[in-house]
């Protein structure tokens, strides 16, 4: 599946809550599925700065894709963090650098991911196309 | 004069609004503090009907502006009960206070090797600008330590008092966790000494009769937008003694008596300290705040917190795994809490879909956090316009955090 369809699978889902709550509740179900990262990866340098909840952000290159591993102190973040990996793991780099994550306004996460929300977010989709961008690089660079 | 809540809360028109489809419970106050209308339509008195420049306008507008303007700095030298009124310096609030503080004093009595003594609990806005001057004067700061409680260790205190002690800085209320901290012995003990105190009374204008002179502070510090009044407009107060000692912070118009090409020779107080346009609507607006609280009677206010607060604490101390973070014998306004092991920003999220603002993380406390070894706290900051039933809205949101989480 493309990024896009993914996405529109995820928008899909989140139709059928109605309310706040419901979708709090499946982020919080979502956070327990988001499997345990391996504590070597809980880096000072792998943090990401949010005032609030921490999140942990690492990933892997093999095979011309991007892997990523990822946690928080937070639930309703680890929540998110799994929708966000279920979209962009395991992708060349060239479609994680191009994304348009719409997904994000669509299932009302947005407030999530404002920086005023501190819950280093938006840091982290920001992150990850770094990462995607510099693998592209060094494989055009071996390429040339 | 009697206190009615009901009539309060219609005065401050943001509190009749809904969120989520319920009614506005907003705890966030000591972040900052709704506005009257009476503060609203004092602004906007200013820009619709006398809005100009002041200070050395020939025309009608700017006089009238300059006079409503210097009105206002009389109103809070009265407030606080100042000496002078050109003790009075308008700043953009309390963190612009503590950094023309930490300059101006800085660069005229500091010097290395010498000691600034803080608090372990202080607002971010009370330890940077100090460390920064410690810095640049390759002088040393000292810390009053604390206790479990959260309340300052008052004999540690006198022992960290030295030749070398130029300055002792100290919040009167601690924005975290709502510890009143004795400033008044705190003051006696370093003036003993001759050491000046500044106190940041970002956490204690807006819940307490503030008499600059009566607890003898050399400087008391604070934002408008805590006590009612507009954003951008804040208060430094020094004794005259000291202010006419001071260099400038910043330099600019106004500030001046004379420049020409080479030197500059400085206007009096308080436009010493007042460079360029001043935030003269903000004073007004704040004039106004302070006016308001004037009639409806500090003592009414000072009274009705207190029972809101002692409510608060009670009614928090019933739930069940709930920690109130910080339980000194003398509280002001604040209650910070954590909730079993829930993390403070899931709690924050929860309560507020439930229409509660509340604010969680560090408070911009951090080594205060690092002491309790907690990561934040959810913090509900209560003022004369909220209710018990507010209270108990709260209690209901933290049962919803409770029931989601578990």
């Amino acid at each position: 599946m493309t990024i896009d369809q993914v996405q529109r699978e995820i928008i899909e889902e989140f139709t059928l809550f109605d309310d706040w709550m419901d979708k709090y509740n499946h982020l919080i179900d979502l956070s327990k599925t988001l499997p345990e990262i391996d504590s070597k990866y809980k880096t000072e340098d792998n943090l990401i700065k949010g005032c609030q909840s921490k999140v942990w952000l690492h990933s892997e290159y093999s095979d011309g894709k991007v892997y990523f591993y990822a946690d928080s102190d937070a639930i309703i973040t680890k929540g998110i963090i799994a929708i966000l990996i279920r979209v962009m793991s395991g992708r060349r780099p060239e479609e994680l650098v191009n994304a348009d994550l719409f997904f994000i306004d669509e299932i009302g996460l947005r407030e999530n991911l404002s920086p005023t929300r501190a819950n280093g977010l938006a840091a982290m989709v920001k992150q990850m196309k770094m990462y995607a961008l510099a693998y592209q690089t060094k494989e055009q660079k071996k390429s040339k | 004069m009697s206190f009615d809540v009901k009539k309060i809360r219609e005065d401050f028109p943001i509190l009749q609004r809904e969120i989520y489809n319920k009614p506005l419970v907003y705890f966030d106050n000591a972040a900052t503090t709704q506005k009257p209308r009476q503060v609203i339509e004092a602004m906007e008195h200013v820009y619709s009907r006398i809005n100009s420049n002041i200070h050395r306008g020939v025309h009608f507008l700017s006089d009238r502006c300059t006079e409503e303007f210097e009105r206002s700095r009389e109103m809070v030298a009265g407030f606080i009960n100042a000496a002078h009124s050109h003790e009075v310096i308008f700043t953009a609030g309390t963190t612009a206070s503590i950094n023309l503080a930490a300059f101006s004093f800085g660069e005229t009595f500091v010097g290395e090797g010498d000691e600034i003594i803080v608090s372990a609990m202080e607002h971010h806005s009370n330890l940077v600008p100090w460390q920064m001057l410690c810095g640049r004067k390759k002088a040393k700061l000292k810390i009053i330590p604390l206790n479990e409680k959260g309340e300052l260790l008052v004999e540690e205190f006198e022992k960290l008092i030295s030749a070398r002690t130029k300055l002792v800085t100290l919040s009167h209320v601690s924005n975290a966790i709502g510890t009143r901290h004795p400033v008044e012995k705190v003051i006696e003990l370093a003036h003993k000494k001759d050491i000046p105190v500044l106190i940041d009374g970002a956490q204690s204008i807006q819940h307490e009769v503030i008499d600059v002179q009566k607890m003898d502070a050399d400087f008391f510090v604070f934002s408008g937008h805590k006590v009612y009044g507009p954003t951008g407009i804040g208060v430094f107060y020094g004794k005259e003694k000291w202010l006419e000692k001071m260099m400038p912070y910043q330099g600019g118009g106004e500030m001046i008596s004379r420049v020409t090409l080479e030197k500059t020779s400085y206007n009096r107080l308080p436009f010493k300290f007042e460079a360029g346009t001043p935030n003269y609507v903000g004073a007004i607006g704040l004039a106004a705040a302070l006016q308001y609280l004037r009639e409806t009677g500090m003592e009414n206010i000072i009274a009705y917190e207190r029972e809101l607060t002692d409510y608060g604490v009670s009614k928090l101390s019933e739930i069940d795994n709930l920690r109130l973070v910080g339980t000194p014998r003398e509280r002001t306004s604040v209650l910070s809490f954590l909730i079993d092991d829930i993390h403070p920003y899931d709690a924050g999220m929860v309560i507020d879909k439930m229409g509660v603002a509340v604010r969680t993380g560090n408070h911009c406390a951090e080594p205060l956090m690092d002491f309790f070894k907690i990561r934040g706290t959810i913090r509900a900051s209560v003022v004369f316009y909220n209710t018990k039933k507010e209270i108990d809205i709260l209690c209901d949101a933290i049962e919803k955090v409770k029931q989601m989480f578990y």
